[in-house]
C-alpha cells in the first residue's frame, strides 16, 4: 500500500509543500539572511555582517520593550492560571447552571485581538476619565494594567476550559476514597486534584507564556505603544522598527530583532517540550 | 452539614454570577452605545444607559453600512476565511495522510519542518513574506488563501498526523484490495473517519484567519481591500475626529455574528479548543 500512495505524491504532498515553501520556508530563510544585511527592498540588500545585531543589543527601546514584555508575561501567566484554575474548580463543584457560566467565560476568546483592544480602550478610558486619571495612551503604568486586564479577560476562559477537562478526567473514586479516609477539602485539592491535573497546568502555563510573549494585536489596539513607545512590547517594537521609520538601516535592525525574538520564542517552546516529556515519564 | 453545603454553593453561585456579569459587560456597553446618537457618545459618558433623549435608533448602523465600507470588509473577511479554511482542510489532511503512510526521508523532513513552523513567530518573516506574496501576485482576497495554507499548514498537519496514527491500517488496506486507488481510498474511507478532527481543525483555523490582523494588513493590497480587523484599526488610528457612533455599530456587527455562531456550535468549538491545546 505504501508504494501505491507514494506514487501519488504530486496530488497528496505537493500542494501543501509548495504553499509551505512560499508561505514559510523561503521567507524564513530569506529573513535569516537579511538580518545580516542593510536593505530597503529585498532586491537591493548589502551584506554588513553583525552590524545589525551590534546595534540591536545596545538599542534602549528594544531593551525596554524586552523588560516590559518579560514582566508582563510573568504577571499575566500567574494571574490567568490562578484565575482559570479557581473558576474551573468552582464550575466542577456541581453548581447550578455551570454550562451557562462556562459559555460566558469562554466567549471573549472568539473576538479578535484588535476588536478586543478597541472595546477595552473605550471602556478603560471611560473609567479613567471618570476617576480623573490620565488616559491609557498617556501613562505607561495604566497602559500596563490595562493590558493585564484585557489579557485576563480574554484568556482566563480558554485556560479554564482546559482545566475543566483535566479536572473531569480525575476518577471520582480517588476523591471518594480520600473523603472516606477523612481528608479535608484543602487536602483533596492539594494532594489529589492538583497533582492529577499537572499535565493541564503545564500546557496552560506555556500557552499563556507564549501568548503573552508574542502579544501584538491587543498591544497595538489598546495603547499603540504610547506614550512615546513606553508601553511597546517586543512584537510591536519590531513592527515599528520595520514600518515606523525610514532610512536604509532600520529594516535590517528590525529583521535582526525579529531573529532574536524568534530565538527567544523557540527557547520557551523547547523548555515546554522538556517539561511535558519529563511529566510523561513520571506517569 | 448538608445545610452548610448548600449555603456555600449558593454563595459561590452568586459570586460566579457577578463575575460573569462583569465578563459580559464590555459587549453590553458596545450594544448600548451603538444605539446612542453619535453626539452623545464621549469618553466619559460611555457608561450611561440609553434614554429617550440619547436614543438614535438604527442611524449608526445605516451610517456604518453606507459610508464606512463595512459591507465590503465583511465580504472580504468572509471570502478569505472560507477559502483559506477550506483549502487548509483539504490540502493538509491529504498531506498528513501521505506523511503518516509513506515512511520516507521526505515525509520525515516535512513533518519536522511543519512542527518547527508552529513555533516561529510571525514577526520573523512578516517583511519577507509580504514581499514574496507581492512578487507572486498573491495579494488579492481570492488568492491570499495560498499564503494562509503555507503559513497555517504547521498546526493543521500536526493535528491531522496525531489523529491518523491511531487509524488502523487494515481499513485502508481492505479498500485498496477491493480496487480503490489512493485518491478514492482517501476521500471515501479516510475522510469519514477523520470528520471529528476536521471539525476541530476547521474551528481553530477559522478563529485564527477571521481575527488575523497583521498578515492581511501586510500582504493584501491595502488601498483596495480591507478585512474587518484592518477596518477597525484604520478607524481608530486615523487622525481627526473619530465618529464614535458608527464605530460602535461596526464593532457590534463584527462581534454579534461570532457570538451567535458560538452559541449554536459551542460544543464543537470547545472540543476543538481542547484538542488543539492538548496536541499543541
Amino acid at each position: 500500500m505504501e508504494k501505491a500512495v507514494r506514487k501519488y505524491w504530486p496530488i497528496f504532498l505537493l500542494p501543501t509543500a509548495a504553499a509551505f515553501s512560499v508561505g514559510f520556508l523561503y521567507p524564513f530563510i530569506q529573513g535569516l539572511y537579511l538580518s545580516f544585511c542593510s536593505f530597503i527592498t529585498i532586491d537591493r540588500a548589502t551584506f554588513n555582517g553583525l552590524e545589525n545585531y551590534k546595534y540591536v543589543l545596545t538599542d534602549t527601546s528594544f531593551l525596554h520593550s524586552f523588560w516590559f514584555t518579560a514582566l508582563f508575561t510573568v504577571i499575566v501567566t500567574v494571574l490567568i492560571n490562578v484565575g482559570a484554575f479557581a473558576l474551573a474548580l468552582a464550575l466542577t463543584s456541581k453548581i447550578k447552571a455551570s454550562n451557562m457560566f462556562r459559555t460566558i467565560f469562554f466567549m471573549p476568546n472568539l473576538i479578535g485581538g484588535i476588536v478586543l483592544g478597541y472595546i477595552w480602550q473605550i471602556l478603560l478610558n471611560g473609567a479613567l476619565s471618570i476617576l480623573e486619571k490620565p488616559l491609557l495612551a498617556l501613562d505607561e503604568t495604566y497602559g500596563f494594567i490595562g493590558l493585564l486586564i484585557l489579557m485576563c479577560w480574554q484568556q482566563i476562559g480558554y485556560m479554564m476550559i482546559i482545566y475543566i477537562a483535566g479536572l473531569q478526567s480525575i476518577p471520582d473514586d480517588y476523591i471518594e476514597a480520600a473523603k472516606i479516609d477523612g481528608a479535608t477539602e484543602g487536602q483533596i485539592l492539594w494532594k489529589i486534584k492538583i497533582p492529577n491535573v499537572m499535565p493541564s497546568i503545564t500546557i496552560c502555563m506555556f500557552l499563556s507564556l507564549t501568548n503573552g510573549f508574542k502579544l501584538f494585536d491587543q498591544n497595538l489596539a489598546l495603547t499603540g505603544g504610547e506614550p512615546a513607545h513606553a508601553s511597546e512590547m517586543l512584537a510591536l517594537n519590531i513592527y515599528n522598527t520595520f514600518y515606523g521609520r525610514s532610512g536604509p538601516q532600520w529594516k535590517g535592525y528590525g529583521q535582526a530583532k525579529a531573529v532574536l525574538f524568534c530565538i527567544m520564542v523557540i527557547a520557551i517552546s523547547m523548555l515546554q517540550l522538556k517539561a511535558t516529556k519529563s511529566k510523561e515519564v513520571q506517569q | 452539614m448538608k445545610e452548610k453545603q448548600s449555603m456555600k454553593s449558593k454563595i459561590l453561585f452568586v459570586v460566579l454570577l457577578i463575575i460573569s456579569l462583569a465578563w459580559i459587560y464590555p459587549v453590553f456597553m458596545i450594544l448600548i452605545n451603538a444605539f446612542k446618537q453619535d453626539r452623545y457618545i464621549s469618553t466619559s459618558t460611555v457608561f450611561q444607559l440609553l434614554n429617550a433623549e440619547t436614543f438614535g435608533g438604527w442611524t449608526n448602523f445605516i451610517d456604518a453600512l453606507n459610508s464606512k465600507g463595512f459591507a465590503q470588509s465583511f465580504g472580504c473577511s468572509l471570502l478569505i476565511t472560507i477559502s483559506s479554511v477550506a483549502l487548509i482542510l483539504v490540502c493538509c489532511s491529504m498531506c498528513a495522510w501521505y506523511i503518516t503512510r509513506v515512511n520516507s526521508f521526505v515525509s520525515k523532513l516535512f513533518y519536522f519542518l511543519f512542527v518547527f513552523s508552529m513555533v516561529v513567530p510571525f514577526q520573523m518573516l512578516m517583511f519577507t513574506l509580504a514581499s514574496t506574496a507581492d512578487k507572486l501576485g498573491l495579494n488579492k482576497p481570492y488568492n491570499i488563501c495560498i499564503i494562509y495554507l503555507g503559513f497555517g499548514a504547521g498546526l493543521a498537519v500536526f493535528m491531522f498526523c496525531g489523529f491518523m496514527k491511531s487509524i488502523p491500517l487494515e481499513i485502508e488496506e481492505a479498500a485498496m484490495i477491493d480496487g480503490c486507488n489512493p485518491i478514492q481510498t482517501f476521500f471515501m474511507v479516510v475522510i469519514p473517519i477523520l470528520k471529528p478532527t476536521l471539525i476541530s481543525v476547521g474551528i481553530l483555523e477559522t478563529m485564527w484567519v477571521w481575527n488575523d490582523y497583521l498578515l492581511p494588513y501586510l500582504v493584501l493590497d491595502r488601498k483596495k481591500y480591507m478585512t474587518i480587523p484592518i477596518l477597525i484599526q484604520y478607524f481608530q488610528g486615523s487622525y481627526g475626529k473619530v465618529e464614535m457612533g458608527p464605530m460602535m455599530a461596526c464593532i457590534l456587527m463584527t462581534v454579534l455574528p461570532i457570538i451567535i455562531v458560538y452559541l449554536f456550535c459551542q460544543k464543537y468549538i470547545i472540543k476543538g479548543v481542547i484538542a488543539g491545546a492538548v496536541k499543541g
